[in-house]
């Protein structure tokens, strides 16, 4: 459904996008993540029609977002990560104005209007002025407004950002039910848990460069190539730890409570031999296992730096 | 049926509805009655009892030329904010995403402001009406001015939409719309006054050295600019001639205005399109 092929774009001398390719199935909620400046909203852009490519292509549904641009358009429904709204108009008319932006005929825009305040929870707001709607409707209208002409593609960037705890739940619901109605829905967040919640597949970008990209469990498992193990002992677990700590492939040894935990890097058969060492030299082991990590821990793992996470709280 | 333009119907509506756009005619009506009614009152005061048809020429040409100013001050103000409030504001990009082309979204927004200006222009005609009840103008001086004022709103409104394609900021947009307006009316008007001066002295033998340009050519520079020139052509059309007649440009005076203004501000009207769209970096 969504193609990116070796796309490259400059501002000046940055390169906000580097080679980057990427391919999106239809019907899919797919996440894109990376740190601030990585390239998602270039990306989002491009795609959107808004920017053109310095080199590579982006088609959607197999057109072109360059050369065919309008056709493009017509398939796609994009909300930015910042956007206003306009003054003096109700939330019903701001709605027809965007269906009739869209050729939509004018017989049907009313009922249209009507159906997607309905959707978006908003159907008792239909006569309110839109700039004296709160943030998290306003957001939901968007939304709705990205739904007017049923594109095959939603291109969500940040929807959630700035919400409250309320409006994020209410935001996932509704991008769960667009998955239902079949939408290809490109989501950009950096509120991670939620994104491992709602999106199918994500991509992790760094630097204008697709680092990694799968389904979350795949994702976590690419960034498994250094394990954090913990094991839970009956006692005499600051030996374990010091007695891990000479083993090798470990790292990062130490002790919390009963309990001891440590980065492995090694292949599974490595890991097996290395609880049977444990056991040999006289350890009551009750627990061993590998401590299972979040997509954000993935994220830090993959992007290989640290970078400024919202809990989502 | 052919549909109106989303962009322009939904301009037209918040434009038309806001009490801005009632307390603007207010304000503008009163400014121009005020001049009217003033000069008639003061008129009256010197020779109560009749009323010179000259008089009432005099009166035509002061409002004449204060609707000019006005509208010089009305109409770049009016669109130098309409692509970069739609910026500032951040709804441009999702503008951009629907069916509706660039040219459409400025062409859209350049209608609706005229419209308001052209609705400024109309409100003053019964103000006309008084000047014309007295005599002293003709019918043909009347359409001729109204004809001059919408040729001149385009090139103005063209150039606060170019201002406002061209700058991210409102504020940069208008003062940058202001100082165009401003060297149209009066910038070309003194450069013509200054040509024709050089040139003059040149013919006379007063200068030290001559110009640079054949005299000729001084000339017939100082006559274009004078003939696109608001203040002049406004003058011509008010039976004030001022324009120099030297030079044959196979048009009647107002027909080089009439063409210059329209063919600028129908190419300014096109540059403002393509500043909305994307563009591409070469690698």
């Amino acid at each position: 459904m969504i193609e990116f092929n070796k796309v490259s774009k400059n501002f000046g001398a940055t390169r906000a996008l580097d080679q980057f390719s990427l391919v999106i199935r239809e019907g899919l909620v797919y996440g894109l993540i990376g740190p601030n400046g990585a390239g998602k909203t270039t990306a989002m852009s491009i795609l959107a029609t808004l920017q053109l490519p310095d080199a590579g292509t982006v088609t959607v549904d197999g057109l072109d977002v360059v050369r065919e641009a309008g056709e493009v358009r017509g398939r796609i429904g994009y909300m930015p990560d910042f956007f206003g709204v306009y003054d003096d108009l109700r939330a019903a008319e701001y709605l027809e104005f965007f269906a009739a932006a869209y050729q939509i005929p004018a017989g049907q825009r009313p009922q249209l209007a009507a159906g997607l305040l309905e959707l978006v929870d908003l159907p008792d707001k239909a006569g309110v002025y839109v700039d004296s709607l709160s943030r998290g409707m306003k957001q939901r209208l968007a939304l709705a407004r990205c739904l007017v002409h049923d594109p095959k593609v939603l291109i969500l960037d940040e929807p959630a950002s700035g919400l409250d705890p309320r409006a994020r739940a209410e935001m996932k619901e509704i991008i769960r039910y667009l998955k239902q109605m079949d939408k290809t829905v490109l989501i950009s967040s950096h509120i991670l848990p939620e994104l491992a919640e709602i999106c199918d597949e994500v991509a992790i970008m760094d630097k204008g460069k697709l680092v990694a990209c799968g389904t979350v469990a795949e994702i976590t498992a690419v960034s498994r190539g250094a394990r954090q193990i913990r094991i839970e002992v009956l006692d005499r677990a600051d030996e374990l730890a010091a007695y891990l700590a000479t083993r090798p492939g470990v790292s990062d040894s130490h002790a919390d409570g009963p309990s001891v935990q440590f980065i492995f890097s090694g292949e599974q058969a490595e890991q097996a031999e290395l609880l049977q060492a444990i056991i040999t030299a006289g350890w009551p082991v009750v627990e061993f296992g590998e401590v299972k990590r979040n997509l954000e821990e993935a994220f830090m793992a993959v992007t290989g730096e640290e970078v400024a996470i919202d809990d989502g709280n | 049926m052919t549909e109106i333009n989303p962009v322009l119907l939904k301009e037209l509506r918040q434009r038309f509805r806001s009490k801005k756009a009632s307390w603007l005619l207010a304000l503008y009506l009163l400014v121009i009655g005020a001049f009217v009614l003033g000069f008639t009152y003061l008129n009256w005061r010197n020779a109560p009892g009749f009323y010179q048809p000259y008089r009432s020429r005099e009166i035509f040409i002061f409002l004449s030329v204060a609707q000019l100013f006005l509208l010089a001050f009305v109409t770049p103000g009016l669109t130098a904010g309409v692509i970069s409030g739609e910026r500032e504001r951040q709804t441009l990009n999702v503008l951009l995403t629907t069916r509706l082309t660039a040219w459409q979204i400025i062409w859209s927004k350049m209608v609706s402001s005229s419209a308001f200006v052209v609705l400024l222009v109309a409100a003053t005609l019964p103000l006309y009406s008084i000047v014309f009840l007295y005599g002293g103008v003709s019918p043909g001086q009347v359409i001729g001015v109204f004809g001059f004022y919408l040729v001149t709103m385009f090139l103005f409104g063209c150039i606060g939409m170019a201002c406002s394609s061209f700058f991210k900021r409102t504020g940069v947009s208008t003062v940058t719309a202001y100082g165009l307006t401003f060297a149209l009316s009066a910038g070309t008007a003194l450069l013509s006054v200054f040509l024709i001066e050089l040139d003059r002295s040149h013919r006379m033998g007063t200068s030290a050295r001559g110009l640079p340009l054949t005299p000729d050519f001084a000339t017939g520079v100082a006559q274009f600019l004078q003939e696109t020139n608001p203040i002049y052509v406004l003058m011509e059309i008010l039976g004030e001639h001022g324009i120099e007649k030297g030079f044959n440009f196979g048009l009647p005076y107002w027909g080089v205005y009439t063409a210059v203004y329209l063919v600028a501000g129908a190419l300014l009207l096109y540059w403002s399109a393509r500043l909305l769209s994307p563009r591409r970096n070469k690698l």
